[in-house]
């Protein structure tokens, strides 16, 4: 079996070969493009039985929201979420890859996996990248141990907390945390709880908007309540739209393409031998 | 100067009732010269399923080489097509790859996937997904095509409808930049049938 010289699907990781190219580029005075971000107001606080997490749902790229409804709260175990703040690619690469490992782990040892465990998959791998694998996490989960909340920063330092916020709404909404958390709060309190730090977030910082997502996790149960509050909704829709009149742009070339169908073809003699 | 203003591009995906429609602008310039009038920014990579390329033009080229090639292959092997979803993951990855060195593309890519339903998505140059139910948009006239997609899109539109709106926020956003125009390349598919029509721009 012959392998292909171009283009055999590597082995895995990050390829650097168009980066000399792009070096170049830079060097002539062509700036590189700004990717996308999530401006991001991201929560998690721990109550009573066990981890809710918040985030807000807009993605921006440069000053324009591209998203006005993405899902910043990532599967990582059916005991885990994390929420992700900075370079989206990044996030969801981060998220996606160890969530990944995480079940191969799972199978492997039998057992369900521990925060720690994605903690430690983690960290390594942004330090391993010395920050510019731009993911700012946080973690959260029930495991046998108990409930967990962690912080993971792009550079691979961690924190553990009862309750904690990351990306560019963090002061908002850890203000809102700092004057109202307390230990052993219930579900409904919780979870108004990190609404409020949420919307907080997302009308005070220019870089957080939309709705909010939450999740909360307890002992053997999960629940992802997306757009749990919505409160920006468009109020400015005009009730009789646009409606453009048929044949009004004016056309210069039509080519209609009919998609094919698959067409039994039974062939009566055939259907007579034996 | 940013290097996606280095060709020039406009791109837009909007879904309508059963059907979706893709369309770009046709210039190709080299910083403020057009050298042509006719590039084709839309490729298909099956009956259903297009992938819109907007930015550096080599890399678009590059990148739909390269991710045709994967196409096929994997159709070689699973014996079928694949799904939208699956394409776009795919794209993503082949983008991320190259997370510090990449590609200076933003593509949009737009099928039917299981029962003929429509999926568009659109992505960053190093492969951040954004799924939308109603429009996406790439390429330097983005800024002015988000407005009119705001204001011009309704849901469940059929084909006629769908081209016309689409058609119409194209247009009028391309008269806003300078680098994209000379017309507009448009596909609706249907999951009975493709229309492919181009529009009469302003030619400046």
């Amino acid at each position: 079996m012959s392998q292909a010289v171009v283009d055999v699907p590597p082995k895995g990781g990050f390829s650097f070969d168009l980066c000399r190219r792009n070096e170049m580029l830079s060097g002539k005075g062509i700036q590189p493009p700004s990717f996308r971000k999530t401006g991001t107001t991201i929560v998690g606080l721990i109550f009573k039985d066990g981890v809710i997490l918040g985030a807000d749902t807009r993605a921006t790229e440069g000053p324009i929201v591209c998203d006005k409804n993405c899902e910043k709260i990532h599967y990582m175990a059916p005991n885990i979420y994390c929420c992700g703040a900075g370079t989206a690619a990044d996030t969801e690469a981060v998220t996606d890859m160890v969530s990944s490992q995480l079940q191969l782990h799972c199978y492997h040892t039998g057992r369900v996996s521990r925060v720690v465990t994605a903690l430690t998959l983690l960290k390594s791998h942004l330090f391993s990248y010395q920050g510019y694998v731009s993911a700012a996490l946080v973690l959260g989960g029930v495991d046998v141990t108990g409930p967990h909340l962690h912080t993971i920063y792009p550079h691979g330092s961690t924190d553990t907390l009862p309750f904690a916020t990351m990306g560019s709404g963090s002061l908002a909404a850890m203000a809102v945390f700092e004057s109202k958390y307390r230990e052993g709060l219930t579900r409904e309190e919780g979870i108004e709880l990190v609404c409020e730090a949420i919307c907080s977030g997302i009308f005070n910082d220019l870089g957080s908007g939309s709705n909010v997502d939450v999740c909360v996790i307890t002992k053997g149960h999960k629940e992802y309540l997306r757009n749990y509050q919505m409160p920006n909704p468009r109020t400015y829709v005009s009730s009789k739209g646009y409606t453009f009149a048929k044949g009004l742009t004016e056309v210069l070339t039509t080519k209609i393409t009919p998609l094919k169908e698959k067409v039994e073809v039974i062939d009566a003699s055939d259907a007579m031998e034996e | 100067m940013s290097i996606f203003e280095y060709n020039g591009s406009a791109l837009i995906a909007m879904v309508g009732k059963n059907c979706f429609a893709i369309a770009s602008d046709r210039r190709l310039g080299v910083q403020l010269q057009t050298i042509a009038t006719d590039f084709q920014r839309i490729y298909k990579i099956h009956d259903k399923l297009y992938i819109g390329l907007s930015g550096l033009a080599t890399d678009a080229q590059t990148l739909y080489q390269r991710l045709f090639f994967r196409h096929k292959l994997y159709q070689l092997r699973e014996e079928r097509d694949m799904k939208p979803e699956t394409f776009a993951n795919l794209v993503s990855a082949i983008l991320y790859e190259k997370r510090f060195g990449p590609y200076f593309c933003q593509p949009v890519i737009a099928g039917l996937g299981d029962d003929d339903k429509p999926f568009i998505c659109t992505m960053d140059s190093i492969g951040a997904k954004e799924l939308a139910k109603d429009f996406v948009v790439a390429g330097t006239a983005s800024e002015s095509l988000y407005g009119a997609c705001e204001s011009m899109y309704k849901p469940d539109m059929e084909p006629e409808e769908l081209f016309e709106t689409v058609s119409q926020a194209l247009l009028s956003s391309m008269d806003r930049d300078c680098l994209s125009g000379w017309g507009g390349h448009v596909f609706v598919i249907t999951p009975t049938e493709v229309i492919e029509r181009t529009l009469k721009g302003r030619m400046d």
